[in-house]
């Protein structure tokens, strides 16, 4: 592929803290190579900002390989900017053309409250979790691999859904903010194994009810969420979670009395 | 859990929109099945044997209660959850993904559904309303065949109920596999089906049900 360069305008969301009203700041970088990642571009940006005795732009960051979920971009409409399966760490710089303008929000939920610039508080995810997203084991030796068999299919598809990164994007991409692609990957991946059996019908109640606390919206199954997921994790987990949730109300068994 | 915790969910809302959805599914069946009687172009026989036994058969009139009943559910619930979920982003984006990670259609049901409110009430002011009136204080059935072909001379109601069926084609798109989908049945197993039989049903319905002013106006049926 071509190398190339390229100056830029971009117009990135700065914001303080939580309480003040944000704006777009627009800057203009130069000689950008085609083979930065975008993050890389946003460190020369900040790089310049310093030299000029300015503030740099706050994004979050950490494993730049797409495994860490914390570049929480939104690139000209797009969460993670435009390419398929990928974080921002991931979308390279020759997606864009010399003169190109971009746009840089963050993730804009009510459930994810902005802390400064491009980093929201996505600790609603983590309360979602603490409500169900585990199996609870008494310590002990540890089990032989394999002394417990798990059907191939349902360890793949427990396997898919446990790839989700906890990202957020399907939030920041759902016209609802609805956070139902994460709960559903995270009640998938342990309901379909036996370990998260026990547990699964008040796990699931109790996740959804976490949600609805944090203020995220309802689904309306459009599938903005699934296009959007550097995981590729799929809608069809929604549905699952809408059986399990179904399931645990029409159980009468031990686990109802919640 | 208990079916009131259950239903005051978010998954919950969604299941009633669901639920009350494939009834409504499945009275459009119904009322394109018996309207579709005007075809045989018989002078309205069949087509007002059929309508006489659906206005007074005491089972169907049991069964009309539920379906308001649901058809409000579905409206009411449907506009709370659209404007509850507009609230949780109070700041919106300034540049948005526009069709690029969904269809517009699947975004707009709100909307869709609210056009189809408003053909709704044109609709059931011109036949529904006059003749359940007629049948409780006055002189009984009203000649709904001789109703329709007069009012659909009128090319204005024709180009409104071709838009109300257009409404209604684009919401069902997306409604019958979303509902499908919020009763869990969206796995990829039945995904393809699902969808396919959706589009089909989308078309073909609201289709004959247009049909029926156009073929008034045109004068195919006298």
């Amino acid at each position: 592929m071509e190398h190339y360069h390229m100056n830029l305008t971009l117009k990135v969301w700065k914001q303080k803290n939580k309480n003040e009203r944000g704006r777009f700041e627009t800057y203009q970088v130069k000689n950008i190579s085609s083979e930065m990642s975008f993050l890389e571009m946003f460190d020369v940006l900040n790089e310049q900002l310093i030299a000029e005795g300015k503030e740099p732009i706050a994004f979050d960051h950490d494993c730049r390989e797409g495994i860490c979920g914390m570049c929480s971009m939104y690139i000209n409409g797009r969460a993670h900017g435009p390419w398929h399966h990928t974080t921002t760490c991931q979308l390279h710089m020759r997606e864009y053309k010399d003169g190109d303008t971009i746009v840089v929000e963050p993730w804009r939920a009510n459930a994810f409250p902005v802390i400064k610039d491009l980093v929201v508080d996505r600790q609603s995810f983590d309360r979602i979790i603490q409500a169900g997203g585990y199996i609870s084991v008494n310590t002990g030796n540890a089990v032989d691999a394999n002394a417990l068999p798990i059907e191939k299919h349902a360890a793949d598809e427990s396997f898919a859904s446990a790839a989700c990164i906890g990202c957020g994007a399907c939030v920041a991409a759902c016209p609802n903010a609805s956070a139902m692609l994460f709960v559903s990957a995270k009640v998938s991946h342990l309901a379909l194994l036996p370990q998260g059996d026990p547990e699964r019908k008040i796990r699931v109640v109790n996740m959804i009810e976490q949600m609805d606390k944090e203020g995220f919206g309802s689904c309306t199954n459009i599938g903005a969420c699934e296009a959007e997921c550097p995981k590729g994790i799929s809608i069809e987990n929604i549905a699952r979670l809408n059986r399990e949730y179904l399931g645990a109300v029409l159980d009468g068994g031990s686990q109802n009395a919640i | 859990m208990s079916w009131k915790n259950y239903f005051s969910t978010s998954v919950g809302k969604k299941l009633q929109m669901s639920l009350t959805g494939l009834f409504l599914i499945l009275f459009l069946i119904v009322h394109c099945y018996i309207n579709a009687q005007i075809f045989y172009n018989d002078g309205g026989e069949r087509f007002k044997e059929a309508a006489h036994f659906m206005g007074t058969n005491a089972v169907i009139r049991t069964i009309e209660l539920g379906l308001f009943g649901f058809l409000i559910l579905h409206i009411v619930q449907g506009l709370m959850l659209w404007s509850k979920n507009r609230s949780k982003r109070t700041v919106k984006y300034a540049v948005s993904a526009g069709n690029a990670t969904s269809k517009w259609y699947s975004r707009s049901m709100a909307l869709l559904g609210t056009l189809i409110l408003l053909f709704l009430i044109v609709h059931l002011k011109a036949f529904w309303g006059p003749n359940r009136y007629s049948q409780t204080f006055g002189a009984g059935e009203l000649d709904l065949f001789t109703m329709m072909r007069d009012e659909f001379q009128n090319i204005v109601y024709v180009v409104i109920y071709v838009l109300g069926c257009l409404s209604l084609a684009w919401h069902l798109v997306h409604g019958f596999f979303s509902a499908f989908q919020t009763l869990g049945l969206g796995m990829n197993k039945y995904k393809g089906m699902i969808k396919t039989v959706g589009i089909a049903f989308s078309i073909i319905v609201p289709f004959i049900f247009a049909l029926m002013p156009i073929a008034f106006y045109l004068g195919w049926i006298s």
